[in-house]
């Protein structure tokens, strides 16, 4: 039988490290895209204000990428490490976009961002500010294939079991490719990156601007960051991940657990704008419902149905079922791989395999399960719905949040007369919405994951490696230690660098502008950098 | 041609050459970054010599850490059987490799943010033990790979081991983890010498060619401990299947002693690539001493590839060998993605290593240069 606090222990080092990592990667998103749009703007206009401006938010960029970077080393690796059977099982799959994400994207953004901070008057303005665009594309493409490796996690296809090696192996890559999940999922996470971007430019441009400080600078910076924070929150709006919710039975009981809709309704489904899910009696408690809501955005249409909790554990049901069919003629093949008739019974029931190892959390031997077992493993496929509920509805007001700071900002700084104060106040208050919802996010995501590590594939009790609870306990004390000194000293250069302003930067009246080329005359000193 | 090149056993073939070539890459390049790091408290005694010493390495060492990164990514993709065992199995001295890798970007970043001493002093500690460590860490996973790994797996095909971190830590695996630290720490200082100048240079050549000396004296040893039976060594006794399904279970490997030395027996112009290692590491100690500091790079690099294809070479077709069970071994013909993967991944590698290597080119020839204590003065708060 399964280790169940091993398995918990995996579940809660990963999800400290993940949502740790991701702490630093929206902004890094964010943040690269701002600076090559405020290099551009320097490059085109030779004012070399936005130049400086490009090396201040480049310093805070720095400071943030580094740890990005640092705490990407151990989510490379902790599949390995932690999930030993699940790096075996799908590693055919799901390691190739790991791969092609270093080779084609992680290269780009790591080489060029080396250059973006020493390349300085190394070369010609025009030579730098494409280093900062393919720093920036590098930063976008990586969150691309990461995205396809999740969004095959969620949504498993171009892919089946192979009998002789005992994993998936993938039988459609440009599938794979073009998951629709894994597209959904790429636009609104790095929109989520851009929003976090935008935010964090508004926020201390909002500080600096309140306390009179480097006016010119926090001027321009927050009228670029406002008109982009809306364009990025509309887009994270309106392309939300839930667009992926409808293709599969799972995802269709995540957006069931969501809405915590138990019965099926009929089109279009209304949305539980508040309400108290109870797990134990399969309904919601004291819920306000707006009509026709969710129907429209889950399913963009008027007429489609979603299905509800209680007749997608049905379906579940019958999916273990076959399953079974496919476990057993697996358990033949194992024995003898030239049963041609068990081949044939796998391969017609293979596709529910997944369903049958749900089993193996009651019984070794999933074919020995009583009906009550199976009943209790199709229940197992509903994830914790109050938990989902909520999380995903903070998730959904911080966004309009954002967006109404990011329009009234934008309604401000497009009008002639002076802003008042409590527009920069609001501005600096938002500042740390982006990162609670991209963090609420990913817990929707994947918690409405559960109980599958690959949907309908593979079962994450099963998924873990062979190792003790005191080797888990080390390293999530080491972990959770080493990332919590990291974080303070993160913080306090930060905040040290915001402090000190961009002075640094604007002083010194070297580079390649107008000033660099009468610096560089003859007699003249040398350019500072 | 196509057909050939596509070819089940080929891609698998392409796939083991290609693990070297990454494993080299990683080795080369983020290999001067680690002995730079070892050596930082060594060659660098005042705080303006060791922003030399870290600013030589400051503006690439982001790109070159994603070798490793890409490594561990094309491990998973291509051989995931490995990158299951090895990364649960070695779990600790995982952890503490990830621990050291950790520090080490932050310690580049972050070091000269401030400038009190104590926290230069940290991190300059920080970025010592990120060199330092991974340098020994690695050798000692080879060593153990070498003599074997207590591994099996069940008949679902999971992976169980069974060691321990005291385990891996036995002498054969460290004398190995020193050979892998003397020759990073040899590479860091070819690089020091190559990119830095002043005091720090000099100390550079003088550690680098005691360090290229020690690695030439340790390899060759290590090939004698070999010869000896001492190391252990597998062979695969049954009929190897060269395009079969990826599944390690079902074929019988002994334990052979000189199983290590059989490939180079049956092909003794292998014995060249183990020579030219040896060659490269005391021509690189040569050029330590001579200030020929291109060329003591260039054998540096040699040197360091050729420890490691020797390694692969010698184990060849076997991957990781288990001591406990050993006919569970991985091998290259059993322990490979899907032909489909090997092939997807061998037609991104075409089109993407070679744009790889002309940015890198190109990002090093702009760079090129030595870094002085004036540099770094003028460089104001870009440089580390």
């Amino acid at each position: 039988m399964t280790n169940l606090l091993l398995v918990e222990l995996s579940r809660l080092q990963f999800a400290l490290t993940a949502m740790y990592h991701f702490l630093f990667v929206p902004l890094t998103l964010g943040l690269s895209i701002l600076l090559a749009m405020m290099e551009t703007v320097y490059v085109m206009t030779g004012r070399t204000i936005w130049r400086d401006m490009t090396k201040f938010w480049g310093l805070l960029f720095g400071i943030n990428f580094v740890l990005g970077v640092a705490t990407g080393i151990t989510m490379e690796f902790e599949f390995g490490m932690n999930w030993a059977y699940y790096s075996h099982y799908v590693g055919d799959v799901f390691g190739a976009p790991l791969a092609i994400e270093g080779l084609m994207a992680f290269f780009l953004e790591a080489t060029f961002v080396g250059i973006f901070f020493f390349g300085w008057g190394k070369m010609s303005p025009r030579a730098h500010l494409a280093v900062t665009w393919l720093m920036a594309l590098g930063t976008n493409l990586s969150a691309l294939w990461i995205l396809i490796a999740n969004g095959w996690m969620q949504h498993p296809v171009g892919a089946v079991f192979n009998p002789d090696t005992m994993r998936m192996e993938v039988s459609d890559f440009v599938a794979v490719l073009l998951n629709p999940t894994a597209q959904a999922k790429f636009v609104h996470t790095v929109s989520a990156g851009y929003v976090c971007g935008a935010a964090f430019v508004l926020g201390v441009s909002a500080f600096y601007i309140l306390r009179g400080r480097h006016i010119d600078l926090a001027k321009r910076s927050f009228v670029i960051a406002s008109a982009f924070g809306v364009a990025a929150a509309l887009s994270v709006i309106v392309l939300g991940d839930e667009s992926g919710y409808t293709i599969t039975d799972n995802q269709k009981m995540k957006l069931a657990a969501i809405e915590a809709m138990w019965q099926t309704e009929p089109a279009p489904a209304s949305f539980t704008a508040f309400g108290l899910p109870n797990m134990q009696e399969h309904a919601t408690n004291y819920a306000v419902r707006i009509p026709w809501v969710i129907g429209l955005i889950g399913t963009r249409s008027i007429d489609e149905q979603i299905p509800g909790i209680l007749d997608l554990v049905q379906t579940s049901q019958a999916h273990i079922q076959n399953g079974l069919t496919a476990y057993s003629a697996l358990q033949k093949l194992k024995s003898n791989h030239a049963d041609l008739a068990a081949r044939a019974a796998f391969e017609d029931a293979r596709d529910d395999l997944g369903y049958a190892l749900l089993l193996k959390q009651y019984v070794d031997d999933p074919l020995q399960a009583t009906p009550q077992q199976i009943k209790d493993a199709a229940w197992s496929t509903v994830p914790s719905v109050p938990s989902l509920f909520f999380t995903f509805r903070f998730m959904v007001l911080f966004g309009f949040v954002l967006l109404a700071v990011f329009l009234i900002s934008l309604w401000y700084t497009m009008r002639e007369a002076e802003a008042p104060r409590w527009l920069f106040q609001m501005a600096l208050l938002a500042l740390p919405l982006p990162w609670l919802a991209a963090e609420l996010g990913w817990f929707v995501a994947e918690f409405g994951r559960q109980p599958w590590i690959i949907d309908g594939v593979l079962p994450t009790f099963l998924a873990t490696s062979e190792l003790s609870v005191f080797d888990l306990a080390i390293t999530i004390v080491g972990f959770t230690l080493v990332y919590a000194i990291l974080a303070v000293i993160e913080v306090t250069l930060m905040l040290q660098a915001i402090k000190k302003g961009p002075d640094v930067f604007i002083a010194s009246a070297g580079g390649f502008g107008v000033l660099a080329k009468i610096a560089s005359r003859p007699g003249a000193t040398a350019p500072a950098e | 041609m196509i057909e050939t090149l596509f070819a089940y056993a080929t891609l698998r073939l392409i796939w083991w050459v290609l693990l070297g070539v990454l494993l080299i890459g990683f080795a080369a390049t983020d290999g001067f970054d680690m002995g730079v790091g070892a050596l930082l408290p060594f060659v660098a005694k005042t705080d303006r010599e060791r922003r030399v010493a870290i600013n030589t390495v400051g503006p690439v060492w982001e790109g070159n850490q994603v070798w490793f990164i890409l490594g561990g990514g094309a491990i998973f993709a291509a051989w995931p059987a490995l990158y299951a065992l090895s990364f649960s199995g070695f779990y600790l001295a995982m952890f503490l490799v990830l621990f050291a890798l950790i520090l080490r970007p932050v310690g580049f970043k972050y070091r000269s943010k401030r400038e009190s001493a104590t926290w230069r002093r940290n991190w300059d500690w920080a970025l010592f033990v990120g060199g330092a460590v991974p340098a020994l860490i690695f050798g000692v996973a080879v060593g153990n790979t070498l003599q074997g790994v207590p591994f099996h797996f069940t008949d679902d095909l999971r992976p169980i081991y069974g060691g321990t971190l005291f385990g891996l830590l036995n002498p054969l695996a460290l004398y190995c983890g020193l050979v892998s630290l003397a020759m990073l720490v040899m590479h860091g200082a070819a690089w020091l010498a190559f990119k830095a100048s002043g005091p720090v240079a000099d100390r550079a050549a003088a550690v680098g060619a005691r360090a290229a000396l020690i690695a030439a004296i340790l390899f060759a040893g290590g090939g004698v401990l070999i010869w000896l039976g001492l190391f252990g060594g597998y062979e695969v006794t049954s009929p190897i299947v060269w395009d079969g399904p990826s599944n390690p279970l079902g074929k019988t490997v002994v334990v052979n002693g000189q199983a290590w030395l059989h490939n180079f027996r049956h092909a003794p112009w292998l014995f060249a690539v183990p020579a030219l290692g040896i060659a490269a590491l005391l021509l690189a100690a040569m050029g330590f001493r001579a200030r020929q500091a291109g060329l003591t790079f260039l054998m540096s690099m040699l040197g360091v590839a050729c420890i490691i294809a020797t390694v692969g070479l010698a184990m060849f077709p076997i991957i990781l060998p288990s001591s406990t069970h050993p006919g569970d071994a991985l091998t290259v013909f059993d322990a490979s993605s899907s032909r489909a993967t090997l092939r997807n991944m061998l037609l991104a590698t075409v089109v993407f290593l070679p744009i790889v290597l002309a940015y890198t080119a190109w990002v090093y020839r702009v760079l090129w240069g030595k870094v002085s204590e004036a540099t770094i003065e003028n460089a104001g708060s870009t440089a580390y």
